[in-house]
């Protein structure tokens, strides 16, 4: 008897199988083996650059589940982000920056705080949902800047609880009951709290794709994606479209929040609204954005290997300015520019060229590259 | 009342700034249906520009003004040619990203090369105020209003009289039909973004003589003239420049009475009030008051 292609998919169980191949399962078995053993190889910079990266992946999974596959374009991520970092600090314990103390900080552990901000981020998503409803396209865009410039006005407005311009300082810890990831200590062994950080932020990366792939191949997810690309057809088809916008809306700005609360007590530790709203909060949104574009919109690995390009790309320049005479850290240094708007400039022109280029994003080049293989010695 | 009339007056005066913003977003989404984020870049260069003319080489002020329209249209006219004309076609969300991409190549490029400390533009129009009964109007005001209401006139003579200007018409309404009667629609889209480009040196010297200066923040402006783009209406001139008055009055009024009339707000509520109207007017008419209905066929 001949042996089937293990490429044939002949049933849609196979297709929408999450580690269809043999290929993908040894990939995963290579990545979670990177994921024990890159922490005890690599130093701390690259260890919290690489958590780094991993927040900005969870932020920018759920602005794909939003913009790759519902097909909503919002600049007003950066809002829910902060929300997640304001919460972090509320519930999960802090302190003001400066001379105020009257602000409450309650102590709950990561493992009520951190679904609590998620929670109210979704909440506030859902707020927005409606809106998105009557509009779209372009007219979103529009009126999501509108929520950086309502942030703006909260944080900055609400003195008595975000302490204005001067922010908020994270006390909370990663830890889940008595394992706490940035005092990590494991049979007498210690590991630094980068080691920890890198571990828990990537389990949480790990989780939170799950979960959107898993949305994404399921029934919520199909809508998602018969809205995006005719919505009349689908509303024929039995597709509730305000169910499917108001939904994806909380689930994406509830996972920013998440990313946001754990950016905050890992990544910054000290938040001001600079981070997150007015145009400090365009800059975060549009980062997120040239992650899903750089990466690959509408998957969700696209939006993880964006990130290890975009932030990594953002820390590395920062990291090694020295290295680049053209570049200069301070006003008053030599150098043409600074290093914050040379990476500005790069993410600008990285969206206009992956757009050119590879609308599709690397996602698309790594797939190109693995057709050719799988096809060989045919052209197709 | 007098004061009530001065916020009016401020408001309508801030309210032809956002206008002439507008104007620049308006031109480019009745020709090519993109909404171009980078027009506050546009507006950014352009004032720098003119500062760079009259500042560095002594220039006097208006052949300034007419240089850095030139200077600002080119870019814009680069940038249809090089990236956008290649986007033809594609989703509108990759356009605008890409016109998103540019606002942050100009906007930094302008800081990394005049700084971002703001600057002095020389005061060309001079502080004094006229004085109308008890109301005192400031002539910067004037200028900016009579601005703002020339580039309209020009506009609407243009679209109106000019053969370029049907052609752009015509290709907003239908590319097809357009191309089949001899209309190059790459002609017209380059002509839309360099009238924006200029429209966009003059709206940036109309910020700048406000209240930030020359200063990257004038690229802020251009966020706040979002709103009066989709109040009036996203593709009528006209719209432009009546949703510009309403969002410059609401905001004028807002700063002006919120401490006695809301004293529980927080401060700086005139930035959020445009957009709440916005999306007041949005949900009554989604297509602001001014804009053609897009109409949705099965």
């Amino acid at each position: 008897m001949a042996r089937q292609s293990p490429y044939l998919i002949t049933n849609y169980g196979k297709d929408l199988r999450l580690f269809g191949s043999s290929w993908k399962r040894a990939g995963l078995l290579l990545l979670a083996a990177l994921f024990v053993v890159l922490p005890l190889q690599l130093d701390d910079f690259w260890l919290s650059l690489l958590a780094t990266v991993g927040v900005y992946a969870i932020g920018a999974v759920g602005l794909n589940l939003l913009t790759g596959y519902a097909g909503q374009v919002s600049l007003g991520h950066a809002f829910f982000f902060g929300v997640g970092a304001y919460c972090a600090a509320w519930f999960g314990g802090g302190n003001a920056v400066g001379t105020r103390d009257e602000i409450l900080f309650l102590d709950l552990p990561m493992i009520v705080w951190l679904p609590l901000a998620g929670l109210i981020g979704a909440a506030l998503g859902a707020l927005v949902g409606p809106v998105a409803l009557r509009l779209s396209g372009q007219y979103l865009a529009i009126v999501s800047i509108g929520l950086l410039f309502v942030g703006d006005w909260i944080l900055l407005g609400w003195v008595s609880a975000t302490n204005g311009s001067q922010g908020l300082r994270i006390a909370a810890e990663p830890s889940i009951g008595p394992v706490n990831f940035s005092d990590l200590n494991i049979f007498g062994s210690a590991f630094s709290p980068e080691q920890g950080e890198f571990w828990f932020v990537w389990t949480l990366v790990a989780l939170v794709a799950l979960l959107a792939k898993n949305i994404v191949r399921s029934r919520p997810g199909r809508a998602l994606q018969a809205i995006r690309d005719r919505d009349v057809a689908a509303e024929i088809i039995g597709v509730n479209p305000a169910r499917a916008k108001i939904g994806v809306f909380a689930l994406s700005s509830g996972i920013a929040a998440v990313a946001g609360g754990i950016y905050g007590m890992i990544v910054v530790r000290t938040i001001t609204p600079e981070i997150f709203t007015g145009f400090g909060g365009l800059v975060t949104s549009i980062t997120f954005i040239a992650i899903i574009i750089v990466g690959g919109i509408s998957t969700i690995s696209g939006a993880i290997v964006g990130s290890l390009v975009v932030v990594t790309l953002r820390q590395v320049t920062s990291r090694f300015v020295d290295l680049l005479p053209f570049l200069k850290q301070t006003p008053n240094d030599d150098g043409l520019m600074l290093v914050g708007q040379f990476n500005l400039i790069v993410f600008g022109l990285l969206i206009i060229i992956f757009l050119l280029a590879e609308p599709l994003g690397l996602i698309a080049l790594w797939r190109r590259v693995t057709t050719y293989f799988k096809a060989w010695p045919f052209s197709y | 009342m007098t004061r009530f009339i001065e916020f009016a007056l401020a408001g309508l005066a801030q309210g032809f700034v956002y206008a002439l913003v507008a104007l620049g977003f308006v031109i480019i989404y009745k020709a090519t249906e993109v909404i171009n984020f980078a027009q506050g870049g546009l507006l950014t260069l352009g004032v720098y520009l003119v500062y760079n003319f009259t500042s560095g080489q002594s220039v006097p002020f208006p052949l300034a003004v007419v240089m850095s329209m030139i200077v600002t249209a080119g870019v814009a006219l680069l940038f249809e040619r090089l990236v956008l004309r290649r986007m033809l076609g594609n989703p509108v969300f990759a356009q605008v990203m890409v016109t998103i991409g540019l606002l942050f190549i100009l906007q930094n490029l302008v800081i990394a090369i005049w700084g971002a400390e703001p600057l002095n533009l020389g005061d060309p129009w001079g502080i004094s105020t006229i004085s109308i009964g008890e109301v005192i109007i400031e002539v910067r005001d004037l200028w900016t209003a009579a601005l703002a209401i020339g580039v309209l006139v020009v506009f609407f003579l243009f679209f109106r009289f000019s053969k370029l200007g049907l052609a752009m018409r015509a290709t907003a309404v239908d590319q097809e039909a357009a191309l089949a009667q001899g209309m190059s629609s790459r002609q017209v889209y380059m002509a839309a973004w360099g009238i924006a480009g200029a429209t966009a040196a003059i709206a940036g010297v109309g910020v700048a003589a406000g209240a930030t200066g020359v200063s990257p923040s004038v690229e802020f402006v251009a966020l706040l003239a979002f709103p009066a783009i989709i109040l009036g209406g996203i593709d009528s001139p006209l719209g432009a420049v009546i949703g510009g008055l309403i969002i410059g009055v609401t905001q004028s009024l807002t700063a002006g009475y919120q401490n006695e009339l809301f004293p529980w707000l927080w401060a700086g509520f005139d930035d959020v009030m445009p957009f709440i109207v916005m999306v007041l007017v949005l949900l009554v008419r989604p297509y602001g008051l001014f804009g053609t209905p897009e109409i949705k066929r099965v």
